[in-house]
């Protein structure tokens, strides 16, 4: 029984990293209508960006984070106001094509930049160890990724339901134009949306960093993982995203434990039923 | 992509063409015939994805599932009888069966549903291929399979383990897939896809059943994705599970954008580009890919036409990206842009 609870906890780490990457994916997709195939993506560059401020120059733990966040979202900021501002009007398709050709970019970029072999910086030493739980020992810094990703979603429910910023946005989501009419810039809360919901990814991929591999392969990893949790919590709906990650992350913390040969085929069924029976998401009100 | 018969001039070119494949072997040695090959089954994917993509307006995800299953059938009836035309066909038959299965409920979604309902779908071919070590021989794959001989028993039998003897086969058999194709998009099927992609709710007054058509559509491909598979299973003699991969349906999706959506030989010469162009970008550094996104994101935003655009002699205005019963021949560009635009 402790076992199984332990084995519940590590789920809840790797939860906080999908719910992490899906945030920004879903808050994307509900203002600008957009699936970033390249999320994934940015989640990487986070990771190496972290990787180069803290495992490479030395620069504080938390500082490295907050430098890959900015220079990701900079990069969001590039992306969104460059690229995908040229595409809102035409198929969807070819938004799926354009993130898609960023993918292409960004995982080379990366193996030239830093090279194609795997990296895993030190853990920082004020997050090393680990503390006894149910009579095993539990790392102190999947605690902190824990506690990170509580954090943003309080961080989140915050910010939409209580500042103007976030009603802004809201309003931008629900109907563009109507609030184009109020006065609200919507070309501008889309180019912000889309650096914040990069900036999510990225402090996924930069917080993972001392413990899970930094690759040039994890971003088309986790943007698969990321489509699953954001379908079946809802494509644009945030409550759902958490609720989805903290499923699949658990599930698959149970599944690798158990039935490790068939854990991605269920998680693949799971998606297309969802698809299938309640396209809008499982939690959709 | 509808419409006007083609020139002679285009018959003459064509048949040009044809000529020179069935010379090639002549002229070239074993790694142009490889790369001919190579492209051959790459048009043939290519070909099926676009009645789905290009034609019924359905962006698939999951094309290499079934790309997949046909290479993984091919490969496991050459394993136990060395026929090569049974290999082939236990492929497409297989990949068929699957591509009904998957069909019936992928088609009760379009647009990013229908995508990331593929998406998943082609995943779990992958995740089997993966994993299932007993079948597929896991991450492995299935190794050591024979170019077996063509052979009808007490008809004929060719040897056609040289790899020139080989891509007459693989020409042959595109050539008639390919024609096949074209065919079938200026039959009243091509047509009525057409029909629907351009405006659903139309197609439905009509009397259209669209869910039906789209579901041929997603078979017919199906059946192209796994001969294109079940093509590559003998030229390569093994089988491994990145076939089955999502980067592998984007292979079919990036010949068709390179080449043209809108044109029905935009994928074949896309198949020809996309090899070239790697083939090329090869020579001077691994990094061919990063290229290959910058083509992806030019192509998209500035000739999203593909390279047979350049030969139209219109532009075919884009599909409404939101079907709008008021204006139904406004593009959608001008509509979503006058909304968002800048103040």
């Amino acid at each position: 029984m402790d076992n199984f609870a332990f084995q519940g906890l590590i789920g809840l780490s790797m939860a906080m990293y999908l719910w992490l990457i899906s945030a920004g994916l879903t808050i994307i997709f509900g203002v600008l209508r957009i699936v970033n195939f390249a999320h994934g993506s940015l989640f990487m560059v986070g990771a190496y960006l972290a990787y180069a401020f803290y495992g490479q120059m030395g620069l504080p733990f938390w500082l490295a984070i907050i430098l890959s966040l900015l220079g990701t979202g900079l990069l969001g900021l590039v992306m969104e106001r460059v690229f995908l501002r040229r595409i809102y009007g035409i198929d969807e398709a070819y938004q799926l094509l354009l993130t898609f050709g960023f993918i292409l970019i960004l995982d080379d970029a990366v193996k030239i930049i830093w090279g194609g072999v795997f990296k895993i910086p030190p853990i920082p030493a004020f997050l090393d160890g680990s503390w006894p739980v149910f009579g095993r020992s539990f790392p102190i810094y999947n605690a902190f990724v824990i506690a990170v990703g509580l954090a943003v979603a309080v961080g989140l429910w915050a910010l939409f339901e209580k500042t103007w910023w976030g009603r802004t946005v809201r309003a931008t989501a629900s109907d563009r134009e109507m609030a184009n009419a109020i006065g609200i810039n919507v070309p501008w809360v889309f180019s912000g949306v889309f650096a914040f919901g990069a900036m999510l990814a990225a402090l996924g991929g930069a917080i993972g960093i001392p413990v899970r591999v930094v690759a040039p392969g994890i971003g088309a990893a986790m943007i698969i993982q990321a489509f699953i949790i954001t379908v079946i919590g809802g494509l644009g709906n945030l409550k759902g995203a958490f609720v989805s990650s903290l499923i699949v992350g658990v599930l698959s913390a149970y599944g690798t434990l158990f039935f490790p040969v068939f854990e991605l085929f269920f998680i693949f069924v799971i998606m297309a039923v969802v698809l299938l029976i309640r396209p809008q998401g499982l939690f959709a009100r | 992509m509808t419409g006007h018969p083609p020139s002679r001039l285009a018959m003459l070119l064509l048949a040009a063409l044809v000529l020179a494949l069935f010379l090639l072997p002549w002229v070239a040695g074993r790694y142009p015939i490889y790369l001919a090959i190579q492209v051959l089954i790459l048009a043939v994917f290519s070909v099926g994805f676009n009645l789905l993509f290009g034609y019924s307006g359905l962006l698939s995800f999951g094309q290499a599932g079934f790309f997949a299953i046909g290479a993984y059938g091919c490969a496991k009836i050459l394993l136990a009888v060395p026929n090569l035309l049974l290999g082939l066909a236990g492929g497409v038959a297989a990949a068929g069966i699957a591509a009904v299965v998957l069909g019936i409920l992928s088609v009760r979604h379009t647009r990013i549903y229908f995508s990331m309902l593929t998406l998943a779908f082609g995943m779990m071919i992958f995740s089997i291929a993966w994993k299932w070590r007993d079948f597929t021989g896991g991450d492995d794959g299935l190794v050591g399979i024979p170019r077996a001989p063509l052979e009808i028993p007490g008809l004929l039998s060719i040897d056609v383990s040289a790899m020139g003897h080989y891509y007459y086969v693989v020409l042959v058999l595109s050539l008639l897939a390919i024609a096949a194709m074209y065919r079938l998009v200026h039959s009243p099927l091509g047509l009525t896809l057409q029909a629907i992609r351009d405006s659903e709710t139309r197609a439905e007054f009509a009397g259209v059943p669209v869910r039906k058509y789209r579901l041929i559509a997603f078979i017919i491909a199906g059946l192209y994705a796994g001969l294109a598979g079940a093509l590559l299973t003998p030229l390569e003699n093994t089988v491994t599970p990145p076939v089955a991969h999502w980067s592998t349906s984007a292979e079919p999706v990036m010949a068709t954008l390179l080449g043209g959506v809108h044109s029905f030989a935009g994928p074949i010469v896309g198949a020809f580009f996309f090899f070239m162009i790697k083939d090329v970008i090869v020579r001077y550094t691994e990094y061919w890919l990063i290229w290959f996104g910058v083509i992806v994101v030019a192509l998209v935003i500035g000739f999203p036409g593909g390279i047979m655009s350049i030969f139209a002699k219109r532009r075919l205005p884009w599909r409404p990206a939101r079907p709008s019963s008021t204006q139904p021949d406004k593009p959608a560009a001008s509509q979503r842009h006058d909304r968002i635009s800048e103040d």
